[in-house]
């Protein structure tokens, strides 16, 4: 019986040893090519899934992906320990200096945009708003739809969760309004949902909630609400062309940053991110293509 | 030899088993030592003052826990005035009124209760449960602390009604049958003599029924909407509110390790790790009580 054990326990340690070499010798033969990518959270997934999809079509290559942050990444690419940086936003110029002082050039890549769609039931008879009544209503000032030019109704705020890189956005970008010394925050009563979904499901459901959500996420159940900066100004209605053409006032580049003497790997690499195929999986994760959806199709 | 073998397994097992039973108590105390270590830096960080403020808004530098607190209580409490008429209810019948084959169709529907996974009640909580009390309570949004109340007496239900049960079944029949002799009905019977006697498992039941509820989380994320608002009167109930556990598992996955943030989160796991103490402590004090009382009436 104790022999049964012990063959038992041999068995069990075998298993667990064969399992990790197993995991270390699937990295050992050495691949011929290899691509380092670092940088904004945002677009952790989106480069993730490029990555795949590219080492499917290029078994030779190989490239990690790691997030971190924007600064993170550009500061890796600066100090030459990874060969692409993403960024939600553009290099800033002391980054700039440092790289160039570092003897790097870097260059800047659009390999995406983000927007984000404003949405509310789709029997809330409010079809647009300004981006100054949408910051009010989040700050808790403007408390009822009929201040807005809708029914006699409460507002129901709701908002993605603070971990969530679209909260911070659209924190800093609507609710501030781009403003540096702008210190105004969600209103304490803001319903912070965990999902995309919950905020779909919600909206869709209640016609005293309006949201926001990134534009790939939003279902025909909601209604999207065209947005506009000044009142007397068109509003806008988000879309892949508003969005590209600048129209659209909630969105923003999403960014790649090379070396100018980069590899012809990794350009290429980057060449097939702006190409159509690449494209597409960008609108399968809920951003923005950088390609008129004509030429996408 | 073949003696001297089975001695030796025997010591073995015997180990094996006592290696077992003092683990508990090595992981219940490894896992104390990571929480305050982690934990109490926050006070540290953050001023008493500030921790103990009104406005959470951790990334902005808010870390005032109270709309936590309170909002782990509110829905806790809700769940609870629930859970006590429909548990102890449910034993009650299924103890002393019940058909034998009631109880036994009865009693394994509960326990597939207790093993339904409250992911899959929040979903229900979200699609259902939120727009119907939206609807009836005519409330500006149906994803409140009371519809996290009601998904989480569902929740503790089981647990309340297994023990509930249990206590009343461990009441000796010579206390029915003498009541009944007397010429009782059966609720008074039932309501008179049973359920008093079996008071003390009654009330452990309903402390672990607490236990079960403050802890817990996913469905109670689902539905109670999160914010993080300070209660103001009993009107909060029908407000949206925001828990410990939800807080703590929607925010540690992007928190930087060793940050204010992150301490502060390791904070609050302080905080329910002695609520939950407090509660157990209690049922198992209970327990003991009426385990004496017992002792008592049998010598």
């Amino acid at each position: 019986m104790k022999r049964d054990c012990l063959g038992i326990l041999v068995l069990i340690t075998s298993i667990v040893l064969t399992a990790c070499t197993a995991g270390q010798s699937q990295q050992t033969p050495p691949p011929s090519t290899y691509i380092q990518n670092k940088g904004s959270d945002t677009i952790v997934n989106l480069a993730l899934a490029w990555a795949e999809e590219y080492q499917s079509l290029h078994p030779e290559v190989r490239i990690s992906v790691t997030g971190g942050g924007s600064g993170t990444g550009i500061t890796a690419m600066i100090s030459g320990t990874v060969d692409i940086a993403n960024a939600s936003r553009q290099i800033k110029d002391e980054e700039m200096q440092a790289a160039l002082a570092n003897g790097i050039e870097p260059v800047e890549h659009v390999v995406a945009r983000d927007a984000i769609a404003v949405i509310v039931h789709p029997q809330n008879p409010v079809d647009h708003l300004t981006i100054d009544q949408i910051s009010l209503i989040y700050q808790g000032v403007i408390n009822n739809w009929r201040e807005v030019g809708g029914e006699d109704r409460p507002i129901v705020r709701l908002s993605r969760e603070t971990n969530s890189g679209t909260h911070v956005y659209f924190l800093e970008e609507v609710i501030r309004k781009g403003e540096k010394g702008n210190k105004a925050i969600f209103s304490a009563d803001t319903l912070l949902l965990p999902s995309s979904e919950g905020i779909i499901a919600e909206v869709s459901d209640n016609p005293n909630a309006i949201g926001y959500d990134g534009l790939g996420y939003v279902t025909e159940h909601v209604k999207v609400l065209a947005i506009g900066t000044q009142p007397e100004e068109p509003f806008v209605f988000p879309s892949i062309e508003t969005v590209n053409s600048g129209a659209y006032p909630i969105s923003r580049d999403l960014y790649m940053y090379t070396r100018r003497d980069a590899p012809p790997l990794v350009n290429e690499y980057l060449e097939w991110i702006i190409s159509p195929e690449a494209q597409q999986i960008v609108t399968r994760l809920g951003f923005v293509p950088i390609i008129q959806s004509s030429a996408g199709k | 030899m073949k003696a001297q073998r089975a001695a030796l397994n025997e010591r073995i097992i015997n180990s094996l088993i006592k290696l077992a039973g003092y683990s508990s108590i090595v992981f219940v105390g490894l896992i104390l030592i990571f929480l305050v270590r982690e934990g109490l830096p926050a006070l540290n960080d953050v001023s008493l003052k500030d921790l103990f403020g009104s406005r959470w808004y951790p990334i902005e530098g808010y870390f005032g826990i109270l709309p936590l607190i309170s909002g782990s209580l509110l829905v806790t409490v809700g769940a609870i005035l629930i859970a006590i008429p429909l548990g102890i209810g449910t034993a009650v019948f299924l103890s002393e009124f019940s058909p034998s084959w009631l109880r036994n169709l009865l009693k394994p529907i509960i326990e597939v209760l207790a093993g339904l996974p409250s992911v899959v009640l929040g979903f229900l909580g979200i699609q259902i449960v939120a727009p119907f009390f939206r609807r009836f309570l005519d409330l500006p949004t149906g994803l409140t602390a009371f519809t996290g109340a009601v998904l989480l007496a569902l929740i503790s239900l089981p647990t309340i009604v297994s023990i509930a049960e249990d206590a009343l079944n461990t009441v000796p029949p010579a206390y029915r049958q003498g009541a009944l002799a007397l010429g009782a009905t059966n609720w008074q019977t039932a309501w008179g003599v049973t359920v008093p006697a079996a008071r003390s498992g009654l009330l452990t039941a309903l402390m672990l029924g607490i236990g079960r509820s403050i802890g817990e989380t996913m469905a109670v994320m689902m539905v109670t909407g999160n914010a993080p608002v300070l209660p103001s009167g009993l009107n909060a109930l029908f407000l949206p509110a925001r828990t410990m556990t939800a807080t703590i598992a929607s925010e540690m996955g992007e928190v930087a390790t060793g940050s204010p943030h992150y301490h502060v989160l390791f904070f609050i796991g302080i905080i329910l790790f002695l609520i939950s103490l407090v509660v157990n402590l209690t049922a198992s004090s209970l327990s003991l009580r009426s385990r004496k009382r017992a002792e008592r009436l049998l010598s």
